[in-house]
């Protein structure tokens, strides 16, 4: 299946991908600094377990970003 | 509208040329009010920016003074400046810039107890903070207060940023809390690229003289992120999430609070 991860286009061959593998797969280490739009709606972290991915979705992971001194 | 002079139809020629702006945009900004908190990487270069370009007043909240170690990045604090309050370091550089802006300084830490009466002078806050506590406090106070602000994040080689107008996504629609105080970068890994912080603090004031003079379109129900490594920027767009603590279905916030997270300081605290 194919899926938008953060605007670019990436394929997979597994189709049962759970929100909490694709976390594991896109090397986000710390899913704790990341919130996670999925088709454009905020997805609650105790949900990433249970949802799994289909082609055509659209992923963005948005980081914390606490600087600016 | 307020009639400019000819010192000032000069001075702010290039803007005045541009015809989204015109006379008009220009006496907008000269009577537009801004509140800068936080007068480090980002800060510095908004306020830079904002009184050059004729901002009526600018006020600028920040209760350090200035350390050697700022000065790789906040452009308004100079060699011989370290040591000073950076209220009056920032003060100094920005009515030599531009006389005529009125320049109202805050030398204190904003927090819960303060805050909400500080920002209500103003028509647009800038986020210039450089910690969580700070961002989800600037967030909490603008939301309630119905004010219009910039929120402003880098780390390492990456800046984001978000436009928050009443009505539309707040940062904590995006992230709801504070990140746990084990996941926040320690302080060596939390370094930055000292011009990364200009890029995002001149988006910043352009969208503050966007919003004054009434043109374009803001960074509103969108983030954008980028990361200067690759020089990669994009927008994503966002929508308000029903469960925001503070401005979703069921809110649980109804009052400010200091959230308590240490800022990283590589050299003590
Ligand atoms: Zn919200």
């Amino acid at each position: 299946m194919k899926i938008t991860i953060n605007g670019k286009g990436t394929a997979h061959d597994r189709t049962d991908i759970t929100l909490a593998e694709l976390l594991v797969i896109n090397k986000v280490a710390a899913p704790h600094m990341v919130t996670v739009q999925l088709n454009g709606g905020f997805v609650a972290g105790d949900k990433y377990e249970s949802i799994f991915i289909k082609d055509g979705d659209e992923v963005d992971f948005l980081y914390f970003m606490g600087g600016g001194r | 509208m307020i009639d400019l002079t000819e010192d000032q139809l000069e001075r702010y020629s290039r803007h005045i040329i541009l015809k989204d702006i015109g006379v008009e945009g220009q006496s907008k900004i000269l009577e537009f009010k801004v509140l800068i908190i936080g007068l480090g990487g980002l800060g510095a270069p908004a306020a830079l920016y904002l009184a050059a370009a004729g901002v009526g007043t600018i006020g600028i909240a920040d209760g350090d003074t200035v350390d050697l170690s700022n000065l790789q990045r906040q452009v308004i604090h100079f060699t011989a400046d370290v040591g000073k309050r950076k209220v009056i370091s920032a003060m100094e550089k920005m009515k030599a810039i531009n006389p005529d802006t009125n320049v109202v300084v805050y030398d204190e830490k904003l927090v819960a107890a303060n805050i909400a009466g500080v920002i209500k002078d103003y028509d647009f806050i800038i986020d210039g903070t450089d910690n969580f506590p700070a961002k989800f406090l600037i967030n909490d106070a603008c939301v309630m207060g119905k004010k219009p602000f910039s929120h402003g994040g880098i780390l390492r080689f990456e800046g984001q940023t978000v436009t928050y107008l009443p009505g539309h996504t707040c940062y904590r629609c995006v992230f709801t809390g504070p990140p746990p105080k084990s996941s926040v970068p320690s302080c060596s890994e939390a370094g930055v690229l000292g011009a990364i912080a200009g890029m995002l603090g001149t988006i910043q004031a352009a969208e503050a003289i966007k919003y004054a003079a009434g043109v374009g379109r803001l960074l509103v129900d969108r983030m954008l992120v980028f990361d200067a490594l690759k020089m990669d920027f994009r927008t994503v767009p966002l929508s308000r999430n029903p469960r925001c603590p503070l401005c979703g279905e069921n809110p649980s916030i109804r009052e400010l609070v200091d959230h308590e997270q240490p800022a990283c300081d590589i050299r003590r605290k």
